[in-house]
């Protein structure tokens, strides 16, 4: 391309930057825009005709202005005009103003579209390239919608220059990127496809981009570019350095073009010819081979280079997973990058080798490293490099070396990075958990993590410990004996203390034969930490005291003044105050009995997923989601035994157990209903009726939704707290709701959040929701507005989850959304003969539902009249013979198709009886729309 | 309290900073470099918040002066001080600038010291401060004069030392006021007020005890019930000419007065008396919003003849006693933001289009009271693409005339010095009065 030659340098333009780079203040550089600003406007008036050098001259400046952030508001029709000059600089000027300058503003789009058309139709490459660009710098809709049809063409034409077909590719990829739909290859696909071919290596370099592109969105169509890129990458591997000249970068021939081919092979599953196959393996064979060959260079650029091509070699051997060979080569090879003393590398190393690790033909192979990686751990100066180094001592634990592993880890965790901690602590407990083989290796080990990092230690880490201890029980009394021990150092974390009092509750008679941890000692043991503890381990060990008066009863005594004490019965704090009360008065006026059933040892958790792995989880997104497959085949046999609780056992241990069981059920993900009577005699529930915090709200409401099949707007659902208005809209196959939550208490509730949950989500329906604060004050109200789309046609509504707390209480709200098929109906008008023609149309058994049913409501017309309305379809009148009957027709507004809806109503006044008749082109449709109906009347 | 204090050069350079209290932080420098002196938008509040801690800036041509704290102090106290500060360094070196800041940091940092101690402002008086901190390095005193220097700025008069002696006792008394007014286009007063100030400046022997006069209402309306035996005193008016009107009496809304002043005697019988500082000083401030004088009326008269062309028509009345001549006239009308040409025809004074500060700047140096002048220019458009129009900021004006528009006139001021021998009548007096434009714009 021409460059800008000397006497083609700006004077005016040089001279003025220069002035506004010598102020001195804000206020003295504003004053010279202003000047020059008026300048150019003087200039540009329109009364003299200004040649094409002033006028980019000019039009520089104002780009210059606007670029140090002045507002621009003229010009624009300047720099338009030097689109057409046939000089070089000018034409670029004034594609950059464009570019950098231009609004959607319509008139002068339609001059620039223009002027960009007829440089991409002139024969000149380097108009043709400014041209290109200009499109890519812009890529607006407006862009696409004129040229998406025009550069595909540019791009296959056998005659465009190289250069241009460059600008092209690159310039296509990025309005796909920014409009998909507009750009439709088609027609073009197999002649793109084909440019992998091309002489060119530039070529070939843009227009792979291109193609991964395209072919991650629809990897059908362009199958065909598998071999093409696989015969390029071996013609690319087996050249000599020297072939390819130009492409060669520090002696590595086209690293570039050698990592796109890579990457777009890893859009695809293995080939499935042979011959093409046996060439990929060759290829990747190759590369594995020229990295064990001595370095051609000593320049940084020649590895950095060589070492891109590796990694994106070894990446596309983990994508397909079915060549042992060649991981465990892959392997071995990143195992002399673990002791490279490039950082970066050994970054890289470890990040591979995670991925690396969860297949199973390498598994072995990687462990192997297993010191190697310790000592990372340990040495390694880069904390990101650390962090990798965890992740892989996680991802390649198993039995085998669980304890080797998490005994590293764990040793390592006192030293570690604080930014880590928390993951550390969370991996060393999944690991302990799925790899115990005996349980009091697992206490030990969690006892330990919170003896070492208990401030990292979150809830869900001491509720597992407590779940699983619970649930067997051969460790019970080892725990029991294990955390008394536990607790006898002088300093001891919180967490320990609330582990310590949960499991002495529980199992403190299975030590209590010892001497040394007879009731009175574990008692007083537990009351020496009780001072120094917040709130609810303080509530937790009130229980814990409870359960100790029906252990043992030889300590009810000393307990009872313990509760006695003003500090417990007079505790400012409500809820201390109301278990010392409650406890009390438990201790001394029920009988034994009573209070053995009252405190009966808890029974065993229901399985569930591991609510650590959850945590896990959201805070890492997807890196950990590799070992949830493992995880779920493992923790049948961890807990020895599914459901050994029914849910009858659970609601009568919900009700009948003191509420310290509260704060473990909280996280229980889908609260069991609370309504559920308790079986454990009426005379207690007098007493935990008030006892707990308020209950969690029960599961599904199933009649709010029937209620809004017909209306739009209402009030969804409330209870004492929580009051859930709902406002919608619908438009074909488009609706908007918006949630109104209005918090009716004058407390605030905190961590509020909403979830909208679709089983199939993205087939049917796309709903799209905006977050809401998660604060929501006392007496306040917040909107959150959700949008639908309906896909096709569908059965299930959406669930609506609300989680939030209120006065430290978890509450839950599941909800179905009242979206259902009929809200996108559209009424259709029609007469009585047209009715009937299509009535009969749509005769086929399938197409019919039909219900006959009692009516539930009275049979008043105008409220019938309302309801179908209200149902969104149309309602016809003077159309069926009989007067009584109403006749609807409408049509249901998908975006797959649209489905045609006509329905007839037969209300029988004597019996109080309705038919229904719905006849549609679609099976389920008919079906959903009756089932929907058949409620309402 | 003020936890400490900088100074910038215009690129946000640090030229002085003190620092007073442990609660502000080294960073505290950049944070206001970065979030007001170098802020993408102007700032325009003179205080800012960032991270709880408050900024208060003013700027003297290029200097920045920040005062910062993280308490909530009285805001105009501390502008008060700063203010109060740039006079101080001005007394000292002249005009404050970079330049002047850098040659005499260590004064400045001395001085610093002085006037503010922990964060509380101190004894801000230049005539006081003169007698310790000097400029000629470090001269030997006596301690008798130390002791002196030490029983003079503790005690009760702060700002005035003993055994002053002059020849020739001469005392100089300036109003200066300027006066701000909005103004519809059709002449309606949106709002006006006249702030002002009497400086004076006194060259008098020993101990003098003065007394000053003005035309404030509730005096003139207390001594008119009283009798006409201080009617004597009014009749020694000092000479002030009035500019528009035979107005008696102003009322005064606000009045402030230097330290000197007491007090409890204005409180109790409104009367001004004091001990002045030797040299200049600022006897009092006030602020009148009734009754003004507005020495100048502008009649604008904008039309637009399609897009790309405007006419502009603007007339000044002056408006005060024909014997009176007003000075610097200056007229800025803004001119819209695509002007691409101007046209100006004036039959007074000079008139040219500034483009860089996108104004027609008209400019008169003198004119009579009760004359009329005009000015017409037409201004070419650039259509633009832009749909927003035009917002049509006021016409501005500047001048200087030789009244008070307030009407405040100066009735006496008497001094007594009962120790040496000259009486009031030995003074020589001057009084002199200035008007000035403070914001003066008419919408067009």
């Amino acid at each position: 391309m021409p460059a800008v030659s000397k006497g083609d340098g700006m004077r005016g333009l040089a001279v003025f930057i220069s002035d506004i780079r010598n102020c001195k203040s804000k206020e003295a550089e504003i004053k010279r825009i202003n000047k020059e600003l008026a300048n150019i406007r003087s200039k540009f008036k329109g009364d003299k005709a200004l040649d094409g050098y002033s006028k980019k001259k000019y039009v520089c400046k104002l780009l210059f202005i606007f670029l140090l952030g002045h507002d621009i508001d003229f010009g624009h029709m300047e720099a338009v005009n030097l689109l057409s000059s046939n000089k070089y600089t000018e034409k670029q000027i004034g594609y950059l103003f464009i570019s950098v300058l231009v609004n959607s503003n319509s008139e002068l789009i339609r001059l620039i579209n223009n002027a960009i058309k007829n440089d991409l139709s002139s024969r000149n490459p380097t108009f043709m390239c400014l041209a290109l660009h200009c499109i890519a710098n812009v890529g607006s809709r407006e862009m696409a919608e004129a040229f998406a049809g025009e550069i595909p063409r540019i791009l296959v034409a056998g005659d465009t220059m190289d250069s241009v077909k460059q600008s092209a590719a690159l310039c296509l990829l990025r309005l796909y990127k920014a409009s998909p739909d507009l750009v439709l290859m088609g027609e073009w696909t197999s002649r793109v496809v084909h440019l992998l071919n091309d002489q060119h290596m530039g070529v070939v370099t843009a227009a792979i981009s291109l193609i991964t592109c395209l072919s991650s969105k629809n990897p059908d169509e362009f199958k065909t570019c598998v071999s093409l890129a696989v015969s390029r990458l071996s013609r690319i591997v087996s050249s000599a350095s020297t072939d390819l000249q130009d492409y060669t970068y520090y002696f590595v021939p086209a690293p570039w073009l050698s990592c796109k081919l890579l990457r777009l092979l890893q859009c695809y599953p293995p080939p499935e010819d042979g011959a093409v196959k046996g060439r990929l393996v060759e290829c990747l064979e190759t590369i594995l081979n020229k990295a064990q060959e001595p370095p051609k260079s000593k320049k940084v650029q020649h590895s950095n280079a060589k070492n891109a091509i590796l990694f994106e070699a070894i990446s596309l051997i983990i994508h397909y997973d079915s060549e042992p060979n060649l991981l465990v080569r892959a392997c071995n090879q990143l195992g002399q990058f673990l002791q490279h003393r490039e950082t970066n590398l050994r970054y890289l190393a470890l990040e591979s080798m995670c991925t690396l690790a969860s297949s199973e033909f390498s598994h072995e192979a990687v462990k192997t490293h297993i010191e190697t990686v310790i000592n990372a751990l340990k040495t390694e100066r880069d904390v990101s490099v650390r962090q990798r180094a965890a992740d892989l001592l996680y991802a390649m634990c198993d039995r085998s070396n669980a304890k080797q592993i998490v005994a590293e880890m764990l040793s390592y965790l006192e030293t570690a990075d604080y930014s880590i901690r928390e993951e550390m602590v969370l991996k060393v407990a999944i690991l302990a958990e799925k790899y115990a083989v005996d349980y009091s290796w697992y206490v030990d080990t969690i006892l330990n993590l919170i003896r070492i990092a208990g401030d990292y230690v979150s809830e869900e880490v001491w509720y597992r410990v407590i779940q699983i201890v619970i649930n067997r029980d051969d460790v019970q009394g080892y725990a029991a004996k294990t955390v008394f021990e536990a607790l006898q150092a002088p300093a001891c974390h919180e967490n320990m203390v609330k582990v310590g009092g949960y499991i002495l509750g529980e199992f403190g008679n299975l030590i209590a034969g010892d001497p040394r941890s007879s009731p009175l000692v574990q008692f007083n043991l537990l009351h020496s930490k009780f001072h120094l503890c917040s709130v609810p381990t303080r509530a937790l060990l009130l229980s814990a005291y409870i359960k100790f008066i029906n252990l043992f009863p030889e300590t009810k005594a000393t307990i009872q003044e313990v509760l006695r004490s003003d500090s417990q019965i007079r505790n400012s704090d409500v809820e201390l105050q109301q278990r010392a009360v409650e406890y009390l008065k438990l201790s001394s006026i029920a009988s034994t009995d009573v209070l053995a059933t009252v405190l009966e040892e808890m029974p065993p958790f229901p399985e569930r997923e591991s609510s650590i792995l959850a945590k896990l989880k959201k805070k890492k997104g997807p890196g950990a989601v590799s070992v949830e497959l493992e995880d779920g085949k493992e923790r049948g046999e961890l807990n020895g035994g599914g459901d050994r609780g029914g849910d009858a056992a659970i609601a009568a241990s919900n009700a009948s157990t003191p509420s310290p069981s509260a704060d473990l059920l909280g996280l229980r993900s889908a609260a069991p209903v609370s309504g559920a009577t308790p079986s454990a005699g009426s005379l207690l529930v007098d007493v935990f009726s008030e006892a707990g915090p308020a209950a969690t709200s029960a599961g599904v409401n199933d009649d709010g939704f029937l209620r809004f099949v017909c209306k739009n707007n209402g009030v969804l659902f409330e209870n004492q707290l929580l009051q859930i208005g709902i406002k919608s809209e619908y438009r074909q196959n488009l609706g908007r709701m918006y949630l109104f939550y209005g918090n009716k208490t004058s407390v605030q509730f905190v961590s509020f959040n909403t979830t909208v949950s679709y089983e199939i989500k993205s087939r049917i329906l796309n709903v799209q929701t905006k977050t809401v604060e998660p604060l929501v004050e006392g007496g306040a109200q917040v909107q959150q507005v959700i949008n639908i789309e309906c896909l096709t046609d569908f059965i299930d509504a959406p669930l609506l989850n609300i989680k939030f707390r209120y006065g430290g209480a978890l509450q839950n709200i599941s909800l179905k959304l009242p979206v259902t098929i009929n809200k996108f109906f559209q009424p259709t008008e029609m007469a009585a003969a047209d009715f009937f023609q299509r009535w009969k149309q749509l005769s086929q058994p399938q197409q019919e539902a039909q219900k006959i049913f009692k009516a539930s409501h009275g049979m008043d017309t105008e409220v019938l009249k309302a309801k179908l309305l209200g149902l969104g379809t149309a309602l016809l009148e003077n159309v069926d013979p009989n007067p009584e009957n109403y006749v609807c027709a409408g049509v249901i507004q998908t975006k797959a198709q649209q489905v045609g809806c006509l329905l007839r109503l037969e209300p029988n006044a004597q019996a109080q009886m309705y038919r229904l008749t719905l006849r549609s082109s679609k099976d389920t449709v008919s079906q959903r729309v009756c089932d929907l109906l058949a409620e309402q009347f | 309290m003020i936890g400490g204090l900088f100074i910038y050069n215009h690129k946000g350079e640090v030229l002085i900073s003190r620092v007073y209290r442990d609660d502000i932080g080294r960073n505290a420098v950049d944070a206001f470099r970065v979030n007001v002196i170098h802020a993408r938008q102007q700032v325009r509040s003179p205080v800012t918040n960032i991270a709880r801690t408050s900024f208060f800036h003013v700027k003297r041509s290029n200097i920045w002066l920040a005062a910062v704290t993280k308490q909530n102090v009285n805001a105009a106290m501390v502008f008060e001080f700063l203010y109060k500060m740039c006079d101080v360094m001005t007394a000292y070196f002249g005009k404050i600038s970079e330049e002047n800041i850098k040659n005499n940091f260590v004064l400045i940092y001395e001085l610093l010291d002085e006037i503010l101690d922990f964060g509380y402002p101190q004894n801000s008086e230049t005539g006081a401060l003169k007698t310790f901190i000097t400029q000629t390095g470090i001269k030997s005193q006596s301690k008798e004069e130390q002791s002196q220097i030490t029983s003079q700025v503790t005690g009760q008069i702060g700002w005035r030392r003993e055994g002053i002696k002059y020849r020739r006792n001469e005392l100089f008394l300036d109003v200066l006021e300027s006066v701000n007014l909005l103004m519809s286009p059709q002449g309606q007063v949106l709002s006006a007020h006249v702030s002002g100030r009497v400086v004076m400046k006194s060259y008098l022997s020993g101990m003098p005890e003065c007394k000053f006069g003005m035309n404030d209402k509730i005096v003139i309306d207390k001594q008119g019930k009283g009798g006409a035996t201080e009617e004597a005193a009014g009749k020694s008016d000092l000479g002030g000419s009035g500019g528009g009107g035979g107005k008696q009496s102003i009322a005064i809304d606000d009045c402030t007065f230097h330290q000197c002043v007491r007090l409890s005697k204005f409180d109790a019988e409104r009367s001004i008396s004091f001990i002045p500082p030797d040299g200049e000083c600022e006897l009092m401030r006030y602020r009148t919003t009734k009754d003004i004088i507005l020495p100048f009326r502008v009649i604008p008269l904008v039309r637009e003849v399609g897009r790309t062309k405007l006419e502009v028509k603007v007339v000044i009345k002056s408006n005060f006693k024909p014997s009176l001549l007003a000075q610097k006239i200056e007229v800025r009308i803004p001119t819209p933001l695509n002007t691409s040409g101007v046209q100006v025809i004036c039959m007074k004074g000079k008139a040219k289009y500034k483009a860089s500060e996108n104004a027609i700047v008209w400019k008169i140096k003198r004119m009579a009271g009760m004359k009329e002048s005009q000015i017409s220019a037409e201004i070419e458009l650039l259509p633009t693409n832009d749909k927003k129009k035009w917002a049509r900021p006021p016409i501005s004006m500047n001048f200087e005339v030789p009244f008070a528009p307030s009407g405040l006139k100066v009735r006496y001021l008497k001094v007594f010095e009962p120790k040496l021998n000259y009486s009031d009548h030995d003074v020589i007096k001057w009084v002199r009065y200035i008007g000035r434009s403070g914001i003066y714009e008419t919408r067009c």
